[in-house]
């Protein structure tokens, strides 16, 4: 197999992890552990933080 | 024992120093935005001028600004972001401190290397390799202790600005030790005080400019703006008192940035030897780019859904709103001025220079000192800042001096191609260089204008910070909460 044939290959399938990833990132299973990940920030002692309200 | 505290002294000494990095980083700039329009003016200075001529101090100038401010900012923010996040201490406070300490020595090597016109010629890479060695050391350290943290994480799941920084940090790294691949002088036999400091680039030819550009598009995409939006993802859902508008967007945004990002550098090499095929797959690339920029921007953005009216009484989201506008503004330039016909008006004219600046001080700088303006006070034990009606005026300054700066710019290299490009009937140039040059006059006085601005509204971040300082007590006690477990 020449290089050209191979980055071919490599292309796809690094296009198609892609598609699995925002698969993955979208699939309905995965919609709370993301939403619970997106409020880490705010899951701290509430008394050490002082930002205003 | 397991710590209970928080490492805030590094994080401390990294603010405070991207304030100062970022004021005398900015003099550089205006310096050299006068010497534009004075081209003499630093000969006054007698046996030194040679030293502060434009050619040696642009180059730290962008150093300055690029690695000192925003360096020091992303230290600052990725050791805070990620302890308070993973809710753990930071894996060393050693470690830690070595990497500020030899951090702040590059910096200095920098500021007296470059003067002394010790260059290896390469853009935003130019220190000489025992610089180039000591940064890897400091940034291996860096690596293990930003990593190291992570892995001793409390919490289940690595918070997505987390992973922005982690990119950065490993393809920095590759960046770094692939194209500051060099040749020392001296294993050449070269023992001369300055030959001793000087080396070659291990690459020859296109295939060293395409290395090049290779390492300073990815720069710009890992250091000036991966890094940053790890920044934007913690602190703008901080300051607005959300989550981000939408988490799973940020995961296909960072992906693919990661992707993309990575083959965009020929748009540098446009015209030139580069295969033709190398300058498309770079055109191309970056044309995609517009897509996971523009997601995440309108996710920072939208984090503000319902809570809008924050905009109007709060400087400090105004600073990291309008740093998302212009990183907007800029990630759509970018991809036009990479396509072929577009670059071949603005390549190499003042366009370039709007370009950057739209980037450097509207998304690098805003979204840096709206994130500095947000730890200044909870580092030194305070509500807010000294003064809340200052950080107004350094936004207004800011705003008003980078629309300055990138108008005036735009209108100059846009009259600069077309100057050029114009030819007479016979085929002969329209304009002779030096006609080109004159025309730049007006645009430089706008520009130093509105650099100067910008320059001043540091000013004012600095005695705000120096008056908080003043009035607050250093935290060294801040509590890790029980884990939680997201």
């Amino acid at each position: 197999m020449d290089a050209g044939i191979v980055g071919s290959i490599i292309t796809i399938l690094f296009f198609l992890v892609f598609v699995a990833i925002i698969w993955w990132a979208y699939s309905t299973r995965n919609k709370d552990k993301f939403e619970a990940a997106g409020r880490l920030p705010f899951e701290e002692d509430p008394t050490d933080d002082n930002r205003h309200a | 024992m397991e710590a209970t505290t928080y490492n805030y002294k590094v994080v401390r000494q990294f603010t405070v120093m991207t304030v100062v990095w970022g004021i005398v980083g900015m003099l550089v700039g205006v310096l050299i935005a006068a010497q534009l329009i004075w081209p003499t003016f630093t000969e006054a200075l007698g046996p030194l001028a040679p030293y502060l001529s434009y050619g040696r101090l642009r180059p730290l100038h962008t150093n300055a600004v690029i690695f000192a401010f925003g360096g020091c900012g992303l230290f600052a923010a990725s050791l805070y972001v990620v302890q308070r996040t993973c809710q753990t201490r930071l894996l060393s406070d050693g470690l830690a401190a070595f990497v500020f300490w030899g951090w702040q020595l590059v910096i200095v090597l920098a500021a007296v290397s470059l003067p002394l016109g010790l260059t290896s010629g390469k853009e935003y890479a130019e220190l000489e390799w025992p610089i180039d060695l000591l940064i890897t050391v400091i940034w291996v350290a860096y690596a293990v202790l930003y990593l190291g943290t992570i892995m001793i994480r409390k919490t289940q799941h690595i918070y997505v600005a987390n992973w922005f920084f982690g990119a950065y940090i490993i393809t920095i790294a590759l960046l770094h030790l692939v194209n500051s691949a060099e040749l020392p002088w001296i294993l050449g036999g070269d023992t001369t005080l300055m030959g001793m400091f000087r080396s070659y680039s291990a690459y020859a030819g296109v295939q060293d400019a395409m290395v090049q550009w290779w390492y300073g598009h990815n720069a710009v995409g890992f250091f000036l703006t991966t890094a940053f939006l790890g920044m934007m993802y913690y602190f703008v859902p901080k300051q607005a008192g959300r989550p981000i508008y939408s988490y799973r967007l940020s995961i296909v945004h960072f992906w693919a940035l990661n992707f993309i990002y990575m083959w965009a550098g020929p748009h540098h090499l446009l015209y030139t030897a580069l295969p033709d095929w190398a300058q498309s797959l770079g055109m191309v690339f970056s044309l995609m780019l517009l897509a996971p920029s523009w997601g995440g921007m309108m996710n920072g953005i939208m984090t503000l859904s319902g809570v809008w009216h924050k905009l109007r009484t709060d400087p400090i989201l105004k600073f990291l709103i309008v740093a998302l506008s212009f990183y907007g503004m800029s990630t759509f330039e970018g991809p036009m001025m990479s396509v072929k016909t577009v670059n071949a008006l603005s390549h190499y004219t003042e366009w370039n220079i709007a370009h950057v600046h739209s980037g450097a001080l509207g998304w690098v700088a805003m979204i840096t000192i709206g994130s500095m303006y947000y730890l200044i006070p909870r580092l030194f034990g305070r509500e807010e800042m000294y003064s809340t009606r200052l950080i107004n005026v350094h936004f207004w300054w800011s705003t008003i001096g980078v629309v300055l700066y990138i108008a005036a710019m735009w209108i100059a290299g846009v009259a600069q191609g077309l100057m050029w490009r114009a030819t007479n009937d016979d085929g002969t140039l329209t304009y002779s260089f030096a006609q080109s040059v004159s025309a730049m006059y007006p645009f430089y006085y706008v520009r130093l204008i509105g650099g100067t601005m910008f320059f001043a509204g540091m000013l004012l971040m600095a005695y705000n910070m120096w008056k908080t300082i003043a009035a607050g007590k250093a935290v060294n006690d801040a509590r890790i909460p029980e884990a939680v477990h997201a």
